[in-house]
């Protein structure tokens, strides 16, 4: 995929249909994939790197970048054109400076979860079928690659890409998951125990804001958490009420905007599962207002700018569900 | 949270009115000279979709122990449609209160006209009583704001 990935880019550089390439390169370490802007050939050969830790999704990168001159490249995976659609409909990003060159992928890795298994010091990995095997300075390791993937792979909604000029591979469908499974669970459990679970998450945040910066739903350049009369500016939370409170209007800042990318949880240095949040407003939206897809179209109405006469009253939250 | 003599709780409740409907059927309770009890504290906002929900989250913060929005009927909103996107706003955040553990019962959205003092005291008295016999907030409250 790799290879494929950068002749097209070249291709397209010599052509002239693009001045830029947004693409990703190593970090530090293998496993960190950052992403980066090409605009050169050889700038490609020395740096690119697409293998299965890259899992940035580089859509809000595309807000500013497609402001400036010229086309801009990049290689958007399914999920990721969602969210390049949202921002086209809420005119965040001009798409026509933008081309988009869409490629499969079959779920992307997290070194976390390898660490988890002790194995340390990666330099690399090898899918084979089903067992992945892992290079380190210690020598080799193996272990199934469905213990490796990312969670936000292992419920992915989507395989079908819904914008882009160009395909690499063939495009894939719409999928059933299971996003929706723990979301339930915890409706199920008890207001005590949903307290105490949510707790327990939310009071590790250290407020580092990277869930919001992440977000290509997030893209106000006056952010309410940024004002510094709003007493919770970048800073670590001091109590509970502050925790709760920047998750809920995070949350609900994106409500019916969020495509589930999963972005949030992914970087979430301290494991929060982010996306449970957002979920809760998709499922609650699916519910109440009908099906709905953040990102599958660029023209429909979002929920939350939208009503009907005989939309469900408030009171449903306190009719439905387990006190 | 205020504590009256016989030590019996007394909660905090905000109550969010429009000034077009729900306000005035305020109004209209007190020259009626209908009770409603003192643990509610009124603050007027032009409409019901004027309330976003860090206004509620904020209540709580300062020490409320009920938080309730009252605007027009479905239909009546002095801007049209206001309280339509309220009443979805509200729905949505009211649920997530819910999911993360927070007493459902301490958040209402209803819907007043100005006609109707009767049913401001009546859904006042009721909401103040349901908030009476959960307790002061202690999920959502900030610690640091606590008045002792
Ligand atoms: S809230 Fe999380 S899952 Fe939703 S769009 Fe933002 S980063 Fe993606
Ligand atoms: S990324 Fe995680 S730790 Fe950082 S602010 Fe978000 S929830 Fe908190
Ligand atoms: S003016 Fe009363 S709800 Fe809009």
């Amino acid at each position: 995929m790799q290879e494929a990935i950068i002749s097209k880019a070249k291709q397209l550089l010599a052509d002239g249909t693009v001045n830029r390439v947004i693409g990703w390169k190593k970090g530090e370490f293998a496993y960190d994939i950052t992403p980066a802007i090409f605009e050169s050939a050889e700038e490609i050969d020395a740096e690119f790197v697409y293998d299965d830790f890259t899992s940035a999704n580089v859509s809000k990168y595309l807000v500013k970048e497609s402001k400036k001159e010229g086309k801009i490249l990049a290689f958007l995976k399914p999920c990721d054109t969602y969210s390049l659609n949202q921002l086209t409909k809420e005119h965040r990003v001009n798409r026509d400076n933008i081309y988009v060159v869409g490629i499969p992928s079959d779920g992307k890795l997290d070194a976390e979860k390898i660490k988890a298994k002790g194995i340390t010091g990666i330099i690399g990995v090898e899918r084979n079928g089903d067992t992945l095997k892992i290079n380190t300075i210690y020598g080799e390791e193996t272990m199934p690659v469905s213990e490796a993937m990312s969670n936000k792979c292992l419920s992915c909604k989507s395989k079908k890409h819904v914008t882009y000029d160009e395909l690499i591979g063939e495009d894939g469908e719409v999928i059933e998951s299971d996003r929706f499974d723990m979301v339930e669970k915890l409706e199920n459990m008890t207001s005590q125990e949903r307290y105490d679970f949510w707790k327990n998450e939310l009071s590790k945040c250290i407020r580092c804001n990277a869930c919001r910066n992440v977000c290509p739903a997030c893209t106000c350049e006056n952010c309410v958490f940024d004002n510094p009369d709003s007493g919770i500016q970048n800073k670590a939370a001091s109590d509970s009420f502050e925790e709760n409170m920047f998750h809920i209007i995070r949350a609900f800042h994106v409500a019916g905007r969020c495509t589930d990318c999963g972005e949030c949880s992914r970087v979430c240095p301290q494991n929060i599962p982010l996306h449970l949040l957002n979920r809760k407003f998709i499922k609650d939206i699916n519910s109440l207002y009908g099906e709905y897809q953040a990102g599958e179209d660029t023209t429909s109405r979002a929920p939350l700018n939208d009503y009907t006469q005989d939309d469900c009253e408030a009171s449903i939250v306190h009719e439905r569900g387990v006190e | 949270m205020q504590v009256n003599d016989n030590k019996e709780f007394q909660p905090l409740i905000v109550a969010f009115c429009c000034n077009w409907c729900s306000y005035a059927g305020a109004d209209l309770s007190g020259t009626n000279r209908l009770n409603y009890p003192t643990n509610v504290k009124i603050i007027r906002v032009p409409c019901s979709c004027r309330v976003n929900p860090m206004f509620i989250l904020r209540a709580f913060q300062k020490g409320a122990d009920g938080v309730i929005l009252c605007g027009c009927h479905p239909g009546d909103c002095h801007y049209t449609s206001g309280n339509y996107f309220t009443r979805r706003r509200m729905t949505l955040l009211f649920s997530m209160l819910d999911f993360l553990g927070i007493e459902r019962d301490r958040t209402r959205v209803e819907w007043v006209s100005a006609a109707e003092g009767a049913k401001f005291a009546a859904t006042m008295n009721e909401f103040t009583e349901a908030v009476k016999k959960l307790g002061p907030n202690r999920r959502l409250e900030d610690l640091r704001c606590r008045k002792q």
